[in-house]
């Protein structure tokens, strides 16, 4: 008897050491994103043709919705579904403009501090109440309060809305938020300091407004079920069987319902690619999103879209190294990798090289209209010669003849191949030896924090349309430089873009220009490697989705069926 | 056996009190937080949020509130799944993978005792080669990828069964197929050896000499005998296929717990961590006490023994 308890106990033992040691595999192992973004561009096809046929889409989505509250929600599938089913003050449209939605329109004060926002009078939720300037101001302090547990409340908002760092970290109480409902439809925000960007936050899930009787009455239960939400937007939601799937039917009572023309949506949650791809090819969904060996697969059918997003990866290199700290050795470690083959080879998915620190079809000239990307054009190339050179120069400078250097990357099969891959490149570089790490996402952002790597693949994704998402990262002892870098002529310039220039769009968005080729073609602080792009096969009569840069990945307010 | 049933019980929740400690300490040395956006938080927002979720206070102490929420039934509630419960996540979860696990252990521990059963008494005839061959590929090539193929040919090409997701018993068919094939190689491997060595022992040679006829021999002597070493080798199969399985859960679009178990894990979402580990503990030490019960109703001996302690 004791015999059999002791190995009981020892089976146990070797089942939760089990559970322990699988820690790996993370989905995210590849980037530090979060919440899905991808740059504007219509899915589907153009809106050429009308509705005809049953207006119901059934599509999938990569996991269950974490939860329908916005002040909690962190992940893409959650403000997927959040910006389906509910208006914010503006939402994003076509080509990522900015569309009125709750608001009518809004008057920014001289010194750029003072937004004031008209709502429109015929939004109601979907118990039929009003949608006011009060459930922005409850929705906003909520997110804010300590008290809820919010993450991307504090990130959104501290230094942006006036008092939100004091308030999120207890020090002051909430109603001290600079948002004030001045009557039912007149909201009066007070900024921080003047944020360019402001409107393109009033669209993001975080900024939503909410029913505060009716959140107050759900308690613990607020955004768990179908039940226990309420939306005011162009669909609603009716049924939700956890990790199985949800039903979207339209809003009927939706201020702008005459322009939705879908009456269903049905998700399920597929997270295999093979099978979406099955499911698709079998007729019963709509759209699948493909990886690797499914996009040569699928390559020339007309049904293949790719979706560029803004989303980027890059080397980070560590200046506290010895080496790495001397910029010869950096640009020899951006010139000498092939990005072409990395894109096209190892990820094989419609993503392309990167050769910035801004994505391309991120940001546009604020008067011209022109490209962010395309104005300040390729900042690095590829020369394995030149590269060679430089990095000869560099050994020299150093003293050295032999380097090894420690490749920290994502442990998913893909990274490790890239990771092998870059291995490869760098390694044609003479004395240069490289030992790749490969390593869960948590212990890879446990590592960067405590800058305990020598490089690192890491990536980024914009939480604001503005280049200031990415450039702000490489400031002296910003939260998420961790290279060591630090220019003074760096710091001044994005000092200056975010505040002498603040109110002067042209200036600041030439100075953006000037800040990103200091960082990559003088410093060489990263070496950009590519933009990452998801290919999808659209059925041929889905039109009218509109693929968003943030917040939501796809906009249905406006998709059609058109099966003539 | 009351009394035995009693102690069995009692070691039990030692067993489960224990692994909860050993997977607690265990989970607190994995690297990094359940925050999501621990890569674009500050270190004070980041201590702020931890804070109110008790996720600052020392291990030792974060262990003792977390037994003594145990104590009263509370697992605690999902980091991932933002005031979820964990109860009602495992709850809705084990449904589709228990449902699956069932109907592949039934069918396929049936379909593999009569492969066994024919090869044993068809020995080294066709029918034991063919058999045998059935079980051979049953266990040496993965679930998923028959998964796999039955999706495609059967699911895609045929149009015979739902490709895949989830809801009438139609979708449960290919999932079941394709989680049987290990049930059944297993099962028909042990059936025959224990057949064999059954059918050539001293007592089916007696039952024969007295004149019982073929079927009686196989079925009323045989069988029963072969199936005590299957009863040991059920147990754990049972606990792994009633648990969920990941591959086939992620392939056919299963809404179960499979996959739940290794997410916990990578999100850091300890709650559930420490639910799915217990509850599964739980599963496994309750399967190991049935199957040894069971033994005492298949043989007579194992009850004896039992009764003379």
């Amino acid at each position: 008897m004791r015999k059999t308890n002791w190995l009981l106990l020892g089976l146990a033992l070797v089942l939760s050491m089990f559970l322990v040691a699988c820690s790996g595999g993370s989905d995210n192992a590849d980037g530090g994103d979060t919440g899905g973004e991808k740059s504007g561009e219509k899915s589907g096809e153009a809106a050429e043709g009308e509705p005809s046929g049953e207006q119901v889409l059934n599509i999938t989505d990569s996991a269950e919705i974490p939860t329908m509250d916005p002040s909690l929600a962190t992940d893409a599938v959650a403000f997927q579904w959040l910006g389906s089913t509910m208006d914010g003050l503006y939402r994003l449209g076509e080509d990522a403009e900015l569309e009125p939605a709750i608001a009518k329109e809004h008057k920014v004060s001289e010194d750029a501090l003072t937004w004031t926002f008209t709502l429109r009078e015929d939004a109601t939720w979907t118990n039929g109440d009003p949608v006011t300037a009060h459930d922005f101001v409850f929705a906003w302090q909520r997110a804010v309060n300590p008290e809820t547990g919010s993450e991307y409340g504090p990130y959104m908002m501290n230094g942006v809305i006036k008092n939100a760092e004091a308030i999120s970290s207890g020090e002051m109480p909430v109603e001290e938020l600079g948002v004030k409902a001045v009557d039912d439809y007149t909201l009066e925000v007070q900024l921080e300091k003047p944020i360019p960007y402001f409107l393109s936050l009033t669209a993001f899930g975080t900024f939503l407004p909410l029913n505060q009787e009716f959140v107050e009455a759900q308690g613990d239960k607020f955004g768990l079920e179908a039940n226990t939400i309420l939306s005011n937007g162009p669909f609603k939601m009716t049924e939700w069987k956890h990790e199985e799937g949800w039903t979207l039917v339209k809003n009927e009572d939706y201020w702008d319902a005459e322009k939705v023309n879908l009456e269903k949506i049905n998700v399920s949650v597929v997270k295999e690619t093979s099978t979406r791809v099955n499911l698709y090819d079998s007729g019963e969904i709509d759209a699948a999103a493909l990886s690797g060996e499914f996009v040569q697969q699928k390559a020339g059918s007309d049904e293949l879209k790719v979706e560029e997003e803004p989303v980027l990866f890059y080397l980070k290199m560590n200046q506290q190294h010895e080496v790495l700290g001397n910029v010869n050795a950096r640009k020899a470690i951006q010139m000498v990798i092939n990005r072409e083959d990395l894109v096209n080879v190892i990820l094989a998915n419609g993503s392309i090289p990167a050769v910035g620190d801004i994505p391309q079809n991120f940001v546009k000239h604020p008067e011209t209209g022109e490209d962010f990307r395309e104005i300040n054009g390729p900042l690095i190339e590829t020369n394995v010669e030149k590269a060679k050179e430089l990095w000869a120069k560099a050994l020299e400078e150093i003293g050295k003849d032999t380097v090894n250097l420690e490749l920290l990357g994502g442990d998913s099969e893909v990274a490790k191949e890239m990771d092998a891959y870059l291995k490869a490149q760098l390694e044609q570089l003479e004395g240069l030896t490289v030992t790749v790490k490969p390593v869960p996402f948590k212990e890879r952002l446990r590592l960067d924090t405590s800058m305990e790597y020598e490089l690192q693949n890491a990536g980024w994704g914009p939480d604001y349309i503005d280049p200031n998402t990415f450039l702000n990262l490489w400031v002296t002892d910003g939260g998420n430089n961790k290279t060591g870098y630090s220019s003074e002529e760096y710091d001044a310039l994005i000092e200056k873009a975010n505040n002498e220039y603040a109110t002067q769009p042209v200036k600041r968005f030439e100075t953006f220009l000037e800040a990103e080729k200091m960082l990559i073609q003088e410093d060489a602080v990263i070496a950009p490697l590519y933009q990452r792009a998801v290919a999808k096969l659209w059925k041929p009569y889905v039109k009218g989705v509109i693929t968003n840069p943030m917040g939501p990945d796809y906009t249905y307010k406006y998709a059609y069926i058109d099966k003539k | 056996m009351a009394r035995y049933i009693f102690q069995r019980v009692l070691y039990m929740f030692l067993t489960l009190v224990l692994i909860a400690t050993f997977s607690f300490f265990l989970m607190k040395m994995l690297p990094g937080t359940p925050l999501t956006m621990e890569d674009k938080l500050s270190e004070t927002q980041k201590e702020i949020i931890l804070e109110k979720y008790g996720l600052d206070d020392p291990v030792p102490i974060q262990y003792l509130k977390y037994m003594a929420g145990l104590a009263q039934g509370d697992l605690g509630i999902s980091f991932q799944f933002d005031n979820r419960e964990v109860t009602d996540i495992i709850l809705s979860r084990i449904g589709p993978s228990m449902q699956l696990g069932a109907q592949a252990l039934l069918i396929g521990t049936a379909l593999g005792m009569l492969l066994g059963l024919i090869s044993a008494i068809y020995h080294n005839g066709f029918l034991d080669y063919s058999s045998t061959f059935v079980a051979v590929i049953g266990k040496s090539i993965p679930s998923f990828i028959f998964a796999g193929l039955l999706q495609y040919y059967v699911g895609l090409k045929l149009g015979w069964f739902p490709v895949a997701l989830w809801g009438t018993w139609e979708h449960t068919v290919l999932p079941t197929i394709a989680l049987a094939m290990f049930p059944i190689a297993i099962a028909a491997r042990f059936m025959r050896t224990e057949m064999l060595e059954v059918l050539g022992s001293d007592f089916i040679q007696t039952a024969r000499a007295k004149g019982v006829n073929k079927f009686g021999v196989v079925f009323k002597h045989g069988v029963r005998n072969a199936l005590i070493p299957l009863v040991t080798v059920m147990g754990p199969l049972a606990i792994s296929l009633m648990t969920g399985t990941l591959v086939i859960e992620k392939i056919f679009a299963v809404p179960g717990i499979g996959e739940q178990f290794v997410i916990s894990i990578t999100t850091n979402d300890f709650p559930i961590i420490m639910g799915t580990t217990l509850f599964f503990s739980f599963f496994f030490v309750f399967i190991i006490l049935v199957i040894d019960l069971l033994y005492g109703i298949i043989d007579p001996r194992i009850r004896l023994a039992e009764g003379e302690k």
